[in-house]
C-alpha cells in the first residue's frame, strides 16, 4: 500500500514536473491574458462589442489614431491635407505597409474599408451622409469629397471604439456588413498575426508577431505612435471563472487579468508578484436609459425628475465600494476630456427627492410603473438598480423592478413593446469613455427616433445640435455647441450618467511597457 | 437479445423527435435575442433587424422549424451563430476534454468507491464503516466548485504540483494531459465515489446474509472469493445502474468543473451557447446528450446480462 501511494505520489509529481517545464519552454516571450470575453466573432465591424474591437486592434491597422491627450494622430497615413473650401480630403500611406500575406496595402483597400465601416458605425454613417465619393490618385493616395464640410472626418477616421475603422484588404472589406468576414479573411497589416490554425473558441486565441510590420518612428502614445510587438507571441486565455482566474496569475500560469472583479483587488494587491496598473484613467461611465417610447418616460419632465432624484455616489459605492476606483463626475462627455463639462448640471445628480417629487407632481405622472430590467449575472452591473430603484421611489415613482441574466437584458431591449406585453421602460448599463467622447459618437446621445439606439428618443432640437456640431469644423465653436447641446439635454435627458469607475489591469510583475490607452493594447509590452 | 437492442435503438428515434421539439420551442418562446447579442452594446434596432434578418431569425418560427428539421435530416446540425464554424467542428474540438475528463472520473470513482464499499460491508459497524460512510455524506454534502477550489490552493498553489487550470490535448503532450486532468478528476469524482460506495456497501451487505453466501463460506472458500466472486456480482445490478445513472450525471456535473478548470469542453460549451443564444450550438449539444444517454442506458441494461445471467431479454 506504502509503495502505491508513493508510485501515485510520483506520477503527480512527475505529471506537474513535466507540466512546468512544458509551459516554461513555451513561455519566453508569450504573453497570456485573460480577457473580459472569449473571443467569438472575428469581424469587429459586423459587431460592436468590446472584445472585437480589441482583437481588431491586434490584426489590423487605423488611418489615424488617438493619442495619450485625446489628439487625433496619423497612423497609417504619412500625410494628409485638406482644400480651402474643407470639399476635399486628402490622404497618403506609408511607405512600406503590408498586408501580413505580404501584399501592399493600397488606397483601394482603404476606400473599400471606409465604406463598410461608414455603413455600420454610427459616427460612420453620420461622415457618410456628408460624403460625395471617393477617389484613388495613386496606389497609395486616395481623396475623400464631401458634400458639405464636416468638422469630424479625423475624430471619425481616427475613431477609438466600438466600431473602430479598422483598414482591411478589399477582398474582406467588399463583404457585406451585416455578414461576418470568413476565418480566413482575417488578414491585417497591425502589429499581430491572428493565428487561425490555433484558434480554439472556448480555449484560446493565439497571435504572433507581424515581422513584416513597419511602425510609425515616433513613441506610442495612447492609441497612436510606434505600435512595436516586443513580444514573440500573445495567447488570450478563455477562463470564465474568477476565482481561477486569481489562482492562475497568482501561480504564474497567465500573466495578465483584464477585468479582475473588484472584491477581488484587495486580494491581488497583497500579493508580491502582481500589480495592478491603471491602463484607462478615464474609465467608464454608469448609464441609466430611458424608453422614451412609453409613459412615464415619454415625457421630457418626467425623464428630468429622475435625473434631479439620482445621487451617484449612492450607485457608485453600491457596486465600486472603493473610492480609489470611482469618481462622481456630472459631466456626460466624461470628466478630464476637452468636451468633459459640468455645465448646466447644478441642479441634477443631487439625489434631491423633495425637489423631484415636486417636479414630478407638476409633469403629471399618474404613478404608471417603471419597469426597470435588472441584470444580476454582471458584477459591475448587479446593483445598479436596486440603488435606482431605491432613489425612483423616493421620488414618488412607482418601480417594477424585474431581475434578468444580462443577454435576456439585451434581447429585451431590443423590442419596442409596450412595457407591460414583454417591453420595458429602463436599464441600466455602462459605456467605455472612449466612445462617449461626443455628442455624435455618444451613441444615447443619439436622438433619432426609430434610428436612435433602444429607448428611441426622438427630438429634433438633440439632432438638429448634433448635426451642428459634426459640421462645424471650428473647435471652439464646436464645443460651445457641446456645452449648449448639454445644457438642453438636462431638461430634455436621453438617459443620465450616473457616474465615472476605473478597472485596474492586473499584471505579473515581469510584465511592463503596458500603454495608457482607451483600449488594452499588447504593442510596446515586453515580458521579462 | 440483437431484437432487444434493435428495438432500443429505433425507440432513440421518438426520443430524439420529442427532445429537438422540445428544445426548438424552448428556446424561441424564452427571452434573449441572438441578433441583439451578436451587435453588441452599441448597435441601434436597425442593425440588430439585419443580423435577424441574416440568421433567418424574423421568419415565422414554425417555417424555422422546418428548416432546420430538413438540415438535421440531411445530416447538417447548422453553423453556430457566432462562430464562423459548424456545430460538428465545434463539438468535435470539444469533445476530447470532456471524454477525457468523464473517463478518468469514473475510473476514479469506480476504482475508488467499490473496494471502499465491498470493505465497508464486510466490516459492517466497524471504524472503517463509519469512516466510510462519513466520506460518503460528505462527498454528497459539498459542493463541486468548493472541492475545486480546496484541491487547486493545495495541489496547484501551495504545492505547485499540478497547474491550476487549462487542457493539454492527449496526442501533443501525455503528461500534459495527465497533469491537466487529474484535479478535474479527482473533484468531479467524488461524489461519485461517494454514490458508489454508499449504494455498493447496501448492496454487498445485503447479499452477504443470503443463504448461498454462508454456503460459500461453509465450503471453506477465502474471504476474497466470497466476496468478489459471490457477493459482489450478485449485487451487481444496483452497482451497475447507479453507475450508469452517474455517467448522465457527469455532464451536468462537468459544467462546474470544466469552469473551475478552465477546461474547454463540451459543458462549456454548452453554457457559453446557452449565455450567447447560440440556438444552433444548444440544440445540436442537447439533442447529442440524448443519444449519449438513451445509448448508456442500452449499454447498461446489456451489461446486466454479464453480471446476471437470470436476466434474459
Amino acid at each position: 500500500m506504502l509503495q502505491f501511494k508513493r508510485s501515485v505520489a510520483a506520477l503527480i509529481a512527475a505529471a506537474g514536473v513535466a507540466g512546468m517545464f512544458g509551459a516554461a519552454s513555451a513561455d519566453a516571450q508569450t504573453i497570456k491574458a485573460v480577457m473580459h470575453s472569449d473571443v467569438k466573432i472575428l469581424d469587429p465591424i459586423w459587431t460592436t462589442a468590446y472584445i472585437q474591437r480589441n482583437f481588431g486592434y491586434m490584426v489590423w491597422d487605423t488611418l489615424f489614431a488617438m493619442d495619450e491627450k485625446f489628439e487625433v494622430k496619423p497612423q497609417m497615413v504619412e500625410k494628409w491635407d485638406v482644400s480651402a473650401d474643407k470639399l476635399t480630403w486628402t490622404f497618403t500611406l506609408r511607405d512600406g505597409l503590408v498586408w501580413s500575406t505580404g501584399q501592399p496595402v493600397t488606397a483601394e483597400d482603404c476606400i473599400a474599408s471606409i465604406k463598410r465601416w461608414g455603413a455600420k458605425d454610427s459616427m460612420g454613417q453620420k461622415m457618410m451622409a456628408s460624403v460625395a465619393g471617393f477617389e484613388a490618385v495613386d496606389a497609395k493616395t486616395f481623396r475623400m469629397k464631401m458634400k458639405e464640410p464636416y468638422g469630424l472626418v479625423l475624430e471619425s477616421l481616427g475613431k477609438p471604439s466600438s466600431n473602430v475603422p479598422f483598414m482591411m484588404p478589399k477582398k474582406t472589406a467588399e463583404t457585406d456588413p451585416n455578414t461576418q468576414i470568413k476565418v480566413e479573411d482575417v488578414i491585417g497589416s497591425g502589429p499581430f498575426i491572428f493565428k487561425a490554425d490555433e484558434w480554439k473558441p472556448g480555449e484560446k486565441v493565439v497571435f504572433v508577431k507581424n515581422t513584416k510590420y513597419k511602425p510609425r518612428s515616433e513613441p506610442p502614445s495612447g492609441l497612436a505612435g510606434g505600435k512595436v510587438a516586443k513580444v514573440d507571441r500573445v495567447e488570450w486565455i478563455a477562463m470564465p471563472d474568477v476565482q481561477t482566474q486569481v489562482a492562475a496569475i497568482e501561480n504564474g500560469e497567465i500573466d495578465m487579468i483584464e477585468s479582475p472583479g473588484h472584491d477581488l483587488l484587495p486580494l491581488l494587491s497583497k500579493d508580491k508578484n502582481i500589480k495592478l496598473f491603471d491602463s484607462n484613467p478615464l474609465g467608464n461611465q454608469y448609464a441609466f436609459r430611458f424608453n422614451s417610447l412609453f409613459k412615464p418616460f415619454d415625457n421630457p419632465k418626467i425623464r428630468h425628475a429622475a435625473m434631479v432624484a439620482f445621487n451617484q455616489e449612492e450607485f457608485l459605492k453600491a457596486t465600486i465600494g472603493n473610492p480609489k476606483y470611482y469618481k462622481v463626475c456630472k459631466a456626460p462627455f466624461v470628466c478630464g476630456t476637452p468636451l468633459g463639462t459640468d455645465a448646466g448640471m447644478k441642479d441634477v445628480l443631487n439625489g434631491d427627492a423633495a425637489k423631484a417629487k415636486q417636479l414630478l407632481k407638476e409633469a403629471g405622472y399618474d404613478g404608471t410603473p417603471v419597469v426597470l430590467m435588472q441584470s444580476t449575472d454582471l458584477q459591475v452591473l448587479t446593483n445598479l438598480a436596486p440603488v435606482a430603484k431605491a432613489q425612483l421611489e423616493a421620488a414618488g415613482f412607482k418601480v417594477n423592478m424585474q431581475a434578468m441574466d444580462w443577454q435576456t437584458l439585451v434581447g429585451r431591449r431590443a423590442k419596442k413593446d409596450p412595457p407591460d406585453k414583454g417591453g420595458w421602460n429602463a436599464f441600466l448599463t455602462s459605456w467605455v469613455a472612449a466612445d462617449i467622447l461626443n455628442p455624435v459618437m455618444a451613441g444615447f446621445f443619439n436622438a433619432s427616433c426609430d434610428k436612435a439606439m433602444f429607448g428611441w428618443p426622438c427630438d429634433a432640437t438633440i439632432e438638429k445640435m448634433r448635426d451642428a456640431f459634426a459640421k462645424e469644423i471650428d473647435p471652439a465653436k464646436q464645443k460651445q455647441i457641446a456645452i449648449d447641446l448639454q445644457k438642453y439635454w438636462v431638461d430634455h435627458p436621453t438617459h443620465i450618467n450616473v457616474g465615472q469607475w476605473y478597472q485596474p489591469v492586473a499584471l505579473r510583475t515581469n510584465i511592463d511597457g503596458m500603454l495608457v490607452a482607451p483600449v488594452p493594447v499588447f504593442w510596446n509590452m515586453t515580458k521579462k | 437479445m440483437i431484437d432487444f437492442i434493435a428495438r432500443r435503438l429505433v425507440a432513440i428515434i421518438p426520443v430524439l423527435a420529442v427532445v429537438a421539439i422540445f428544445v426548438f420551442l424552448m428556446l424561441r418562446l424564452t427571452p434573449g435575442d441572438p441578433a441583439a447579442v451578436i451587435a453588441g452594446d452599441n448597435a441601434t434596432s436597425d442593425q440588430i433587424d439585419l443580423i435577424r434578418a441574416k440568421l433567418g431569425l424574423d421568419l415565422p418560427i414554425w417555417q424555422q422549424f422546418i428548416i432546420w428539421i430538413g438540415d438535421i435530416l440531411r445530416g447538417n446540425l447548422g453553423e453556430s451563430f457566432f462562430f464562423k464554424k459548424t456545430v460538428v467542428e465545434l463539438i468535435a474540438q470539444r469533445l476530447q476534454p470532456t471524454l477525457a475528463l468523464s473517463i478518468c472520473t469514473l475510473i476514479i470513482a469506480v476504482a475508488t468507491a467499490v473496494p471502499l464499499g465491498v470493505l465497508a460491508a464486510y466490516r459492517h459497524g466497524s471504524l472503517l464503516d463509519r469512516v466510510v460512510m462519513g466520506f460518503s455524506v460528505m462527498g454528497f454534502s459539498l459542493p463541486t466548485f468548493v472541492i475545486g477550489y480546496c484541491l487547486i490552493y493545495v495541489f496547484a498553489i501551495d504545492l505547485d504540483w499540478l497547474p491550476v487550470q487549462g487542457y493539454t490535448r492527449i496526442e501533443v503532450d501525455f503528461w500534459g494531459f495527465i497533469s491537466h486532468i487529474i484535479l478535474p478528476s479527482i473533484t468531479l469524482g467524488i461524489i461519485y465515489v461517494a454514490l458508489i460506495a454508499r449504494i455498493t456497501r447496501a448492496s454487498v451487505l445485503e447479499v452477504l446474509n443470503e443463504d448461498y453466501i454462508r454456503t460459500a463460506r461453509a465450503k471453506g472458500l477465502s474471504n476474497r472469493v466470497v466476496l468478489m466472486r459471490h457477493a459482489l456480482r450478485n449485487a451487481a445490478v444496483p452497482i451497475l445502474t447507479v453507475i450508469g445513472i452517474g455517467v448522465a450525471l457527469l455532464i451536468g456535473g462537468a459544467v462546474v468543473t470544466e469552469t473551475v478548470y478552465g477546461l474547454p469542453g463540451l459543458g462549456r460549451l454548452t453554457v457559453e451557447a446557452v449565455l450567447s443564444r447560440d440556438f444552433p450550438t444548444i440544440q445540436a449539444v442537447i439533442l447529442m446528450f440524448s443519444v449519449v444517454y438513451v445509448v448508456i442506458n442500452l449499454l447498461i441494461d446489456i451489461s446486466y446480462t454479464l453480471f446476471d445471467p437470470r436476466i434474459r431479454y
